[in-house]
């Protein structure tokens, strides 16, 4: 195992390059839920509103990275500062799956029990935070699982514009055919991704009404 | 013969109220008999009501139907004759397209206000997944911001009434049965103490002896509790059970309303088909009546 010498070795870098990984995806996952909640809530109340919504951020998600990536580096405010553009880039990457999970989780409430509710004399907002979104609320958090994971790979790819984390050992590794290198930014990555996707599940299982 | 109707502003200020509180609070006397006449006039009232969905589709027409306080009237009829798009049109969870639907004496305000002063119970009883029983039943107190104490006691007092242990309050609905889920939902309606109650087949997906047991608990309460209910059902013998009044329904159209012994006699030939179908006899009609 010549590359776990290797991460032993540069284990100061790869400790950096892992937490500046983590950076990307916390911030770019952050703001895609800030986004794409609301968004959700949106085109699950007004139904004419999905179609575009969705159509945008499918749009979005067939964009190549490295193209999205090196379109986006003219930008002026963005192209300044790399890691900011990377940022940007994986929210947009992340709104899909939130968006979509939001919209489904919220549609697939019961209708007896929205429609109890209305009866009762719930107002939307009252329906929206004390039933639908609880009830939609695992189906959410997988699509913010599912985002966090696409995330924690296409990050390794913001090492081609500049802006850090674990693909850095695998752009050099490629460029040196040191498939050590590689391996020394690819196990990390993939263990950050599945660490993240089994966190995740465990914070729903522990918020589900048991 | 139409009571005098009070001015709507007045009335606005009742709907919901129960009327043995008004009367006590107000002591002007020209006000009070305005009271009198509201306190013994009508629930609810259909006026030339009609209903049509987007697509164009009528669902009904030229409905006229009025509601005593304190009766059961039973809206009868097979399915897609429009008797549930009418009780909705009570709860405003539907508007509807001609004519007006008054309830105590008004056909506007504030319809959040109006649907919390309506209990309403539906065949998949709806209850929140997510909720105890205790926060299931107490949901309207809260949103309408009763203290703490004075809901659990309310609860305890509605798990008595609808015939449930207490200590049902901690469980969640799926823990429950069929039948104790539907005396829950009942619950949950009755809980802000509404004068009127609106219930959509509610015994329809039980078996038949909790069926029964519940029809005969509904009577027992109705005898106590005395609210005005509007009961949707497609079963001539439960309609014959518990109604002070059956409103046969066919095709969106409103085609007799009888008492249960009247009904059973008429010749109309829509109600007699209905007898015929449920084969009920003068005997079997006696017993159920009764």
């Amino acid at each position: 195992m010549n590359f776990l010498h290797f991460i032993l070795q540069n284990r100061r870098q790869v400790m950096e390059l892992t937490l500046e990984h983590l950076w990307l995806v916390g911030v770019s996952t952050l703001l895609a839920v800030l986004v794409g909640i609301p968004l959700g809530i949106m085109i699950a109340r007004w139904p004419k509103w999905n179609k575009p919504v969705l159509a945008g951020a499918n749009i979005i998600q067939t964009i190549p990275s490295l193209a999205l990536f090196g379109f986006l580096l003219p930008v002026p405010w963005l192209g300044d500062r790399v890691d900011r553009l990377a940022i940007l880039a994986l929210t947009l990457y992340a709104l899909l799956p939130i968006i979509r999970n939001t919209y489904t989780g919220i549609r697939g409430v019961d209708p007896a029990v929205v429609e109890a509710g209305r009866g009762m004399g719930l107002t939307d907002r009252q329906l929206l935070f004390q039933v639908q979104l609880p009830l939609a609320f695992g189906v959410i958090l997988s699509g913010v699982r599912v985002a966090v994971v696409i995330s924690v790979g296409l990050a390794t790819i913001a090492a081609a514009i500049g802006a850090g984390g674990l693909g850095e050992f695998i752009f050099r590794g490629l460029a040196m055919v040191n498939n050590q290198l590689i391996l020394a930014g690819a196990v990390p990555a993939a263990i950050l991704a599945l660490s993240a996707d089994l966190a995740l599940s465990w914070i729903e299982r522990g918020l589900r009404p048991q | 013969m139409k009571a005098v109707r009070p001015t709507p502003f007045r009335a606005r200020n009742l709907a919901g109220t129960h009327p043995n509180f008004v009367s006590s609070a107000i002591p002007d006397g020209l006000i009070l008999e305005h009271m009198g006449s509201i306190a013994s006039d009508l629930a609810i009232e259909f006026r030339d009501v009609s209903y049509t969905l987007p697509s164009g589709d009528r669902l009904l027409s030229g409905l006229n139907l009025e509601v005593q306080r304190g009766q059961t009237l039973v809206l009868l009829g097979r399915s897609g004759s429009g008797k549930t798009t009418t009780l909705k049109l009570v709860n405003r969870l539907l508007s509807p397209s001609g004519g007006e639907v008054l309830v105590n004496g008004v056909a506007t305000g504030d319809i959040i206000r109006l649907r919390r002063s309506i209990g309403y119970v539906i065949q998949d009883v709806g209850l929140f997944p997510h909720f105890t029983v205790e926060r299931n039943i107490g949901i309207v107190p809260t949103i309408e911001g009763w203290p703490k104490d004075k809901i659990r006691q309310r609860v305890q007092e509605l798990l008595r009434i609808v015939g449930l242990d207490a200590q049902m309050a901690s469980r969640y609905p799926r823990q429950l049965s069929g039948g104790q889920r539907q005396r829950v939902g009942v619950a949950r309606a009755l809980a802000a103490d509404p004068a009127i109650l609106l219930m959509d087949e509610p015994f329809g997906a039980l078996d038949p002896l909790t069926r029964d047991e519940l029809q005969r608990e509904f009577l027992a309460l109705q005898q106590k509790l005395n609210k005005t209910v509007v009961f949707v059902t497609h079963d001539l013998r439960e309609a014959l059970r518990l109604g002070s009044r059956i409103a046969l329904m066919e095709a969106g159209k409103l085609v007799t309303v009888l008492p249960p012994q009247e009904f059973l006699r008429s010749d109309d030939p829509w109600a007699a088909a209905y007898v015929r179908a449920f084969g009920v006899g003068p005997a079997v009609a006696e017993r159920e009546v009764s």
